[in-house]
């Protein structure tokens, strides 16, 4: 590829470029080969400090604690968007110019490719000499020794199936063959680049149009697919809430096998999906094995207990009853969750505060669970009495009290009170605000429904870049000649030369040379 | 004896075999630097003929080592980082193997077997972890294609990489053949010349950056069905896109005239990002795909 001068102001003469000729010289710099390389490179070392850093996108929380426990630095990594590497202006900019470079490359090349291809195979050169040639020669016995004969059997031997163009001319007493292996490495290229613009577009669209929720069911529950039921949901700009398909899930039960060491060994969701107007099917979601619910997927993504509660208040009445979901926190599924209590009949409102131990062992001090099984449930909570903080209208995170307007329940001694329950047993709060029975464990699963239309496009687009890419570094870019010549004297032999030009590492090109000056010699049966 | 046992006595077998491999390599390397040229092609020493049978024994040790640690934990050996440099190292040495069946790999051979030595050396020293049981995420069937094709294409960029240095060496002492003339610099001149190399690490390095973006791809396609998202900036994937990235920058620096020269140096990074992808990454960052370390 030419190179561009690039301190053309250096040579007085030179022509003064202009706003035209400038555009030009800059379009020319981003579609050189030597750009492309230069915007690869930096795009790979771009890409490295989102591996480093916390990202925005995946995990905030640690975003902002890197911050706040950099005063310097946090913000000032902010500042250059170094927590959201892979949405930043910088990173982008890298990638589009690298696919306007891209662009600006494959498009002409694409009309080059289409020219040569319907023209026709370049003439025989002069002398082979350069050409690593190979001689044999065809007796003047053999039943058709004669020179367009013999470049004839052989043209017919390499086949058009194996992609070679070839050229054929015959005069008296000389035949000569070229066969062109180009086409198909320069298609390769070609595809695998055009796929890589396709992929980009479909990965573009699909941030687009995509959505994503999470959702917690209760075994038992159902839930009803709409924006408002999950308990997060986040869409491309151009997502239309009302295409989600009205359908409901109902967990009806959910599975897990621990080993004896407490590892994950397998996790099972069976669920009911009812799309309106049809049957309820079954089906169930594994870890690896989403379901598909009419384009949308369903995946399995956490679990974790659901204690069954109940809550009497001061006077005694049931003030609030169900399954809670307790977030795991740990390997041994130690888990953490809230309840809150806002209709209580006499008092104030109710709030808990709670850790489960699905396995608990207690040395007397402290407890903790020493496996994900629920062998020993135990729950240990604090109580709270107040102002829940519902009323304002702001909606609040489920799984965390808000204590501003809340004061703990204190026993005896004055201190806040810290109770255990067991599981099928009830406790009293302090301060006779009322009591808590444990009455059981359900489970629960998380799931994430996704659903992204773009993705059979980005699926093509990869298979196209395999296929092209493959074609591009594994197909041979040679040409093979092939000279016959017979001086006409009675009884002369037939002289055949084979020559071929290939790149260096084509380590089979003389086979294919000598595989070709064979068939030329060796006669037909 | 266990299948344990005998997975770990094995690929200490292997080791040590390859230990000696590489010895009688590089001293029929040195044999062959004091002939002329014209001559290596007839000369056999005996260390050749002990250098080729303990490489192939190794190599069949290797492979039992390598089916026994699949028997004893049930699966194929590639969920964490020991398994990891067992079996690629294994592909380098295999690849090798393909590489001399049309050509004499002498000068190739001290190499290879030295970097598999210290590979599986350093593996069952330092990395070795019992195997257990695979988390739900990885029993998927794409975990046998996705990383079996991983360490396939590492196996072969490792070989790349080796040929890439030599290349360079070559280089040098062919621009100034007086000046380079020490002993190692006489072994390094029975490798063939700077432009042979250059296309034998291109050929190796095509196969593998297929090979790697099949890994990339698959690897999309397991984390669309485990995760819910094919891609994700997981660090393992900004390294695995890195890794991609500088193969394919070596690939276009290859087939620029002009650019030839970076070539070998953007090689060099990539296998660089290619270890760093599987130590540092799986040590240091935290991300899904932490069950890659030896925890
Ligand atoms: C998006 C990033 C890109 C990737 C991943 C990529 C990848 C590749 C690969 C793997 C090859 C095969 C190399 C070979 O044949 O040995 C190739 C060839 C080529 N690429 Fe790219 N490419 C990219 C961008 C570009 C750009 C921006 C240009 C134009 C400036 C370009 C121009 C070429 C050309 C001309 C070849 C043919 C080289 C030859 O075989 O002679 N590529 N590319």
């Amino acid at each position: 590829m030419a190179r561009v001068r690039i301190d053309n102001y250096a040579y007085p003469d030179a022509p003064r470029l202009g706003v035209k000729g400038w555009l030009r010289w800059m379009w020319r710099q981003v579609t050189s080969m030597r750009v492309a390389l230069v915007l690869l490179l930096v795009l790979a070392i771009a890409a490295i400090p989102g591996s480093v850093l916390p990202q925005d996108p995946q995990d905030p929380a640690a975003v902002r604690a890197f911050i706040s426990e950099n005063p310097f630095w946090g913000p000032f990594l902010d500042a250059l968007g170094m927590f959201d590497v892979y949405g930043s202006a910088w990173f982008t900019a890298i990638y589009v110019l690298l696919f306007l470079s891209l662009i600006g490359c494959i498009v002409p090349r694409i009309g080059v490719y289409w020219r040569r291809l319907r023209e026709p195979v370049p003439p025989m050169p002069r002398l082979l000499t350069r050409f690593s040639p190979a001689v044999a020669e065809v007796q003047s016995d053999v039943a058709d020794a004669s020179p367009r004969a013999v470049i004839e059997s052989a043209g017919a031997s390499l086949g058009s199936w194996r992609g070679y163009r070839t050229r054929v001319e015959s005069e008296e007493g000389r035949a000569s063959l070229v066969a062109e292996h180009e086409h198909v490495r320069e298609a390769g290229n070609l595809l695998f680049h055009v796929a890589l613009i396709w992929i980009l577009v479909a990965v573009g669209a699909s941030t687009l149009l995509t959505f994503r929720g999470q959702a917690i069911i209760v075994v038992g529950d159902s839930f009803a697919n709409a924006v408002v039921s999950y308990d997060s949901f986040e869409s491309g700009a151009w997502f239309d809430e009302g295409s989600l398909e009205p359908f409901t899930l109902t967990l009806d039960e959910f599975s897990a096998d621990f080993s004896l060491a407490g590892l994950a060994e397998d996790f099972a969701a069976t669920v009911t999906v009812t799309e309106p107007g049809q049957e309820p099917v079954a089906q169930v979601a594994r870890v690896n094995e989403p379901i598909i619910v009419n384009g949308a997927k369903v995946y399995l993504q956490g679990n974790g207990y659901a204690p069954v509660l109940t809550v009497r208040d001061a006077a005694g009445a049931v003030v609030f009853s169900g399954a809670v979901p307790f977030l795991p926190q740990d390997s041994a599924y130690t888990s953490t969750g809230v309840v809150k209590v806002p209709d209580v009949t006499v008092g104030e409102q109710l709030g808990l505060e709670a850790v489960l131990y699905p396995s608990a062992v207690t040395d007397g001090e402290t407890v903790l669970s020493i496996h994900p099984d629920d062998s020993n449930p135990l729950i240990v909570f604090t109580a709270y009495q107040g102002d829940l903080g519902l009323d304002e209208g702001i909606p609040q995170n489920v799984y965390v009290l808000d204590q501003t307007l809340l004061s703990p329940l204190r026993g005896d001694d004055g201190q806040q009170a810290v109770m255990s329950v067991a599981i099928g047993e009830t406790v009293d709060l302090p301060e006779g605000a009322g009591s808590v029975t444990f009455e059981g464990l359900s489970r629960f699963a998380a799931f994430d429904l996704r659903k992204d239309p773009s993705l059979p496009y980005v699926l093509v687009g990869a298979v196209l870049a395999l296929l092209g890419l493959s074609a591009s570094l594994f197909a041979p870019r040679r040409r093979l000649y092939l000279l016959a010549e017979n001086s006409g004297a009675p009884g002369a032999a037939t002289v055949v030369t084979a020559g071929v030009s290939a790149p260096e590492h084509d380590a089979d090109a003389t086979e294919a040379r000598d595989r070709l000056l064979a068939a030329a010699t060796t006669p037909e049966d | 004896m266990t299948a344990a046992e005998l997975s770990v006595m094995t690929l200490w077998a292997a080791t040590t075999l390859y230990a000696i491999a590489m010895i009688a390599g590089a001293i029929h390397v040195s044999a062959l630097a004091e002939v002329a040229p014209e001559e290596r092609g007839s000369v056999r020493t005996r260390a050749r003929g002990i250098a080729r049978a303990t490489t192939l024994v190794g190599l069949v040790m290797h492979a039992v080592g390598l089916v026994a640690r699949g028997i004893e934990a049930g699966h194929t050996p590639w969920s964490n980082m020991y398994e990891y440099t067992i079996t690629g190292s294994f592909v380098a040495v295999l690849v090798y193997m393909i590489f001399t069946r049309k050509r004499d790999g002498s000068w190739l051979g001290p190499l290879v077997t030295g970097l598999a030595t210290i590979a599986l050396g350093l593996g069952l020293a330092v990395l070795y972890g019992q195997s257990t049981g695979l988390r739900p995420a990885l029993q998927s069937y794409w975990l046998v294609i996705h990383v079996s094709i991983a360490i396939i294409s590492t196996g072969v960029f490792a070989v790349g990489f080796l040929i890439v240095v030599l290349q360079l060496l070559q280089k040098r002492r062919e621009l100034d053949p007086e000046r380079y003339t020490g002993r190692v610099w006489r072994m390094v001149a029975v490798a063939p010349d700077q432009k042979t190399l250059s296309s034998y690490a291109y050929r190796l390095h095509a196969v593998g950056f297929v090979l790697w973006t099949f890994t990339v791809m698959s690897g999309a396609l397991w984390a669309e069905d485990a995760w819910g998202r094919f891609w994700g900036w997981d660090p393992k994937e900004v390294w695995s896109f890195v890794i991609w990235v500088i193969y394919a920058a070596y690939l276009h620096a290859r087939a620029t005239t002009g650019l030839n020269k970076a070539a070998p140096w953007i090689a060099i990074a990539g296998f660089v990002a290619l270890i760093m992808n599987f130590t540092v990454v799986n040590y240091v960052f935290q991300g899904l795909h932490t069950y890659a370390g030896n925890s």
